[in-house]
């Protein structure tokens, strides 16, 4: 008995310490309890690699503008150790300069802004002048002609540049066109392929290049826009869609023929870019520039961008096993294998609950039936798993392809599932079905989905993402009620049903 | 019919030992994780009982090696009846039960006949882990066929009818006889719809008999009055049990004992995590004896019959007035 007291006060103490540092932390940096009081603030970070020659280095990065439509540059560093750096800014156009002495091998160069989310989606630039229309790109006599007849008939079809451009677009997407393929066939990119051709119906454009805000994005390109002039403002055209306007969520980071980024003195460059969205109160936005404190050093939100984000599911991961837990322990659900759920869930975060839902049915389901014809040939265990593996592997691929085709753009996601859980999974049912029937799959299959579902309700309810992120320390609450239900010696939820029979005595 | 749901409160009246305070108060507590594999390996189990004279099916041979498969045969010369099965199994899975010869073919207890290869396959597919938790590999073990006693005609569906006793630091704690239905595919397990009857400490008496959570009075198959089932020998079965402790350390196990016509009661296996549906079986909650029995500043030289004979009186007066006896039994 004592030592049970003795636990639970260690128990309290760590629940305690957990709830004393969020509350610290809260008071010394400002970060709100709460979400939804906050600004959103994206933090987007520009990594450079490049292998160094041994000589001089110059590596130059284009910079978006402190004023964008819809982002408000708030803060931005550059983490680049042995390298001098500064902003150089000409003619309004930003880039970021790092220069060394002598460097070789392989280099990586930070740079990170904050960006605010504004209200103002006006645009600065969107009523300059044209420049000069100088440089055109001569194409061959066959690409010549295609291009004047596709004008010929988007002129016809049109009364504007707008038109112009929505039907030049439409035209290069027609299957049928032969002028169309001809032009599509060319090494250029489809942004530089439609400047080139509105610049020979005596439209100006500009190419834009920018992101796509996502959240926890990695390794991202830039994607390239184009404007086109319409005579009076400039308007931004999607060379894919067609769509005229600024995209939600698109920063954009540069414009023009400038190159986004020069490396001197080095080879193999590229650039690319990760994000994280992230909540910042407003006091804490003003704090944030000189905030050198220990919680602000403590904080997830000191890693690089490329880790955060990992962390942001990471830090939801000890709410899917509580979940789990609790729902054993104390409900006596059913699971097939322990933390399944979690992972379930966690696939469902990267996809959406329906979309993931489905497909997961779909592919276990479909598993499920290789898997009779596999249990046929009497296999060892493990090519067994390995052969569920590769066929999962062809499952979730072929779903990939249907619903890219029938449109949803939730076939790529679906990928993130995690394939060997999967086949685990559809193994264990298996033999689950041959041993104890199918009522047996379905209760455990069922029970699986159920805790899933819950804990993946749970990890993206916003209150509980913003409290696990921003105040990690109150995990330790959350261990404290595992630990506490580990020693928990009542009956099941379940058990009252199990034992029903005791009511008659 | 009562309603689907018993009241938590009532539960603890009874005593019901629930899932949570098996694990943490019992299994935990009293089972050393280090002496698992003497009882989840029937192998190991049996070369114990063997060390320590508790009666078991004889071992004919184990099987380890691949190789040893291709000359099997003579092994099998003058064995007329066997029961081959994977060391780890569980829940009957991979067990062949050949009861006679016919030609070149084994007979097997189904009725079909199987040739030496199919043996050979069922070997090789043991040692490969098929039947084993986790697919780990196996090792085949051949023993003794049981001569399953009379007593029991008529209470059984094609299975064979054993006796699960939980035997708590030693001193047998409840007994139930399971007896396979129709609906249960032969097997012996109670949630897929075997008969459990909780068996009277004191003398092998049918206390009360469930199925599905049901109390019953006769056999679904047969129609065989439950209530008339009397076990012979009862007090040798105890104490086969309980010296089942002495021989493993293992505090909270349950034994599972079956009657042979000739060699008497044997110890087919042993469980670590004995479940919990014996306490449906009877009608009775577990937890009481359980700490009653912890509660006895224990003297570890006891020898088995003393704790078989105290557990026969003390749990006897317990039955004597139950919290309710299944009106359909008695
Ligand atoms: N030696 C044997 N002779 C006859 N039947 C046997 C023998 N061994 C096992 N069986 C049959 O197989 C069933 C399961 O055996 P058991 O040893 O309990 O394995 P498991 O751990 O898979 O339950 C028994 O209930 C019995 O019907
Ligand atoms: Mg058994």
């Amino acid at each position: 008995m004592n030592q049970k007291r003795g636990f639970f006060a260690v128990l309290m103490l760590l629940a305690l310490g957990g709830v004393i540092l969020a509350i610290a932390r809260h008071v010394v940096t400002g970060t709100p309890f709460l979400p939804g009081q906050e600004k959103s603030v994206w933090l987007v970070e520009a990594r450079i690699d490049f292998d160094a020659d041994g000589g001089a280095v110059t590596a130059s990065l284009a910079l978006p503008e402190d004023q964008m439509p819809g982002y408000e540059l708030f803060a931005e560093q550059a983490a680049s150790p042995g390298y001098g750096f500064a902003i150089l800014t000409e003619r309004r156009s930003r880039r970021a300069e790092w220069t060394r002495r002598e460097a070789s091998g392989e280099q990586s160069l930070y740079y990170s802004a904050q960006l605010v989310e504004s209200e103002n989606r006006d645009d600065n630039h969107a009523n300059d002048p044209p420049l000069d229309q100088s440089r055109i790109v001569y194409w061959d006599e066959a690409r010549e002609l295609a291009a004047r007849d596709l004008l010929k008939v988007a002129r016809e079809r049109s009364s504007s540049p707008q038109s112009l451009t929505r039907e030049l677009i439409k035209l290069l997407d027609s299957a049928t066109s032969q002028n169309a393929a001809l032009l599509r066939s060319g090494a250029e990119q489809r942004s530089d392929l439609i400047m080139h051709l509105l610049e020979r119906a005596d439209i100006a454009t500009r190419s834009v290049k920018g992101l796509y805000l996502e959240d926890a994005r990695r390794r991202q390109t830039l994607s390239r826009l184009v404007e086109f002039y319409t005579g009076s403002e400039w308007l931004l055209v999607d060379p894919r869609t067609g769509a005229v306007g600024l995209p939600a969520d698109f920063l954009v980071w540069t414009r023009g023929r400038a190159s986004v980024l020069d490396v001197i003195g080095g080879s193999k460059s590229r650039v690319q870019f990760s994000m994280i969205r992230q909540t910042i109160s407003a006091n804490q936005l003003a704090r944030a520039s000189n905030g050198e404190g220990l919680f602000s050093r403590l904080g997830v939100q000191r890693l690089p961008i490329e880790e955060q984000s990992m962390f942001k599911l990471l830090l939801l991961l000890p709410l899917g096993a509580a979940v789990v837990v609790f729902m054993r322990v104390i409900i006596g659900l059913q699971t097939s294998g322990t933390f399944m759920p979690v992972l379930i869930a966690l696939a469902f975060l990267q996809t959406s609950l329906i979309a993931g839902l489905v497909s997961f049915v779909l592919i276990v389901a479909a598993g499920l039936a290789l898997r009779s014809y596999l249990s046929r040939l009497n296999l060892l265990l493990v090519a067994r798993i390995a052969t569920l593996i590769v066929l999962v592997v062809f499952l979730i691929s072929a779903l990939s392809i249907v619903g890219y085709q029938l449109g949803f753009s939730t076939g790529m996601t679906i990928t993130f599932f995690p394939m060997i859980i999967i086949a685990w999974t559809i193994e264990r049912m298996s033999i689950l079905w041959e041993e104890d029937g199918s009522s047996e799959v379905l209760k455990q299959g069922g029970g699986s989905l159920l805790v899933a579902v819950l804990a993946y309700l749970l990890m993206q309810n916003p209150l509980l993402v913003h409290l696990s992120f921003n105040f990690p320390e109150l995990n330790l609450v959350l261990l404290a009620t595992i630990l506490a239900m580990g020693q928990y010696t009542g009956y099941k939820l379940s058990e009252l049903w199990r034992f029903r029979a005791m009511d008659d005595l | 019919m009562g309603r689907a749901w018993v009241s938590r409160k009532q539960l603890k009246n009874y005593g019901m030992l629930g899932m949570n305070c098996r694990n943490v108060d019992f299994i935990n507590r009293y089972n050393d994780r280090k002496l698992f594999p003497l009882v989840d390996n029937k192998l190991q189990t049996k070369l114990l009982a063997q060390e320590y004279g508790v009666p078991t099916p004889l071992l004919r041979f184990v099987v380890r090696e691949q190789h040893e498969i291709s000359h099997i045969e003579q092994e099998f010369e003058g064995l007329e009846h066997f029961a081959l099965k994977p060391a780890k199994g569980s829940g009957g899975k991979g067990i062949m039960v050949v009861t006679g010869r016919h030609g070149d073919q084994f007979v097997r207890s189904s009725g079909t006949e199987v040739s030496i290869s199919d043996i050979r396959r069922h070997m090789s597919n043991i040692l490969a882990g098929l039947y084993s938790l986790g697919g780990s590999p196996d090792v085949a073990i051949v023993e003794d066929l049981i001569a399953f006693d009379e007593c029991f005609a008529g209470y059984s569906h094609e299975g064979v009818p054993d006796i699960r006793i939980i035997v708590f630091k030693g001193y047998p704690v409840m007994a139930m006889l399971r007896l396979s239905t129709h609906a249960s595919d032969g097997k012996a397990n109670l949630h897929q719809g075997a008969v459990g009857v909780g068996l009277a400490l004191d003398t092998g008496r049918c206390l009360y008999a469930a199925q599905f959570g049901r109390p019953v009075s006769m056999h679904p198959d047969t129609g065989q009055a439950l209530g008339d089932i009397h076990i012979e020998g009862w007090r040798d079965i105890l104490l086969l049990a309980s010296q089942c402790y002495d021989m493993t350390g293992l505090g909270y196990i349950g034994t599972d004992i079956v009657l042979d016509r000739f060699q008497g009661p044997q110890l087919l296996e042993l469980n670590a995590r004995p479940g919990l549906a014996i306490q449906i079986a009877n009608g009775r909650g577990l937890l009481p004896r359980l700490r009653h029995i912890e509660g006895l500043t224990l003297n570890r030289r006891f020898r088995s019959e003393h704790r078989v004979d105290y557990a026969m009186r003390q749990f006897a007066e317990l039955e004597k007035n139950p919290p309710g006896v299944g009106a359909e039994v008695a």
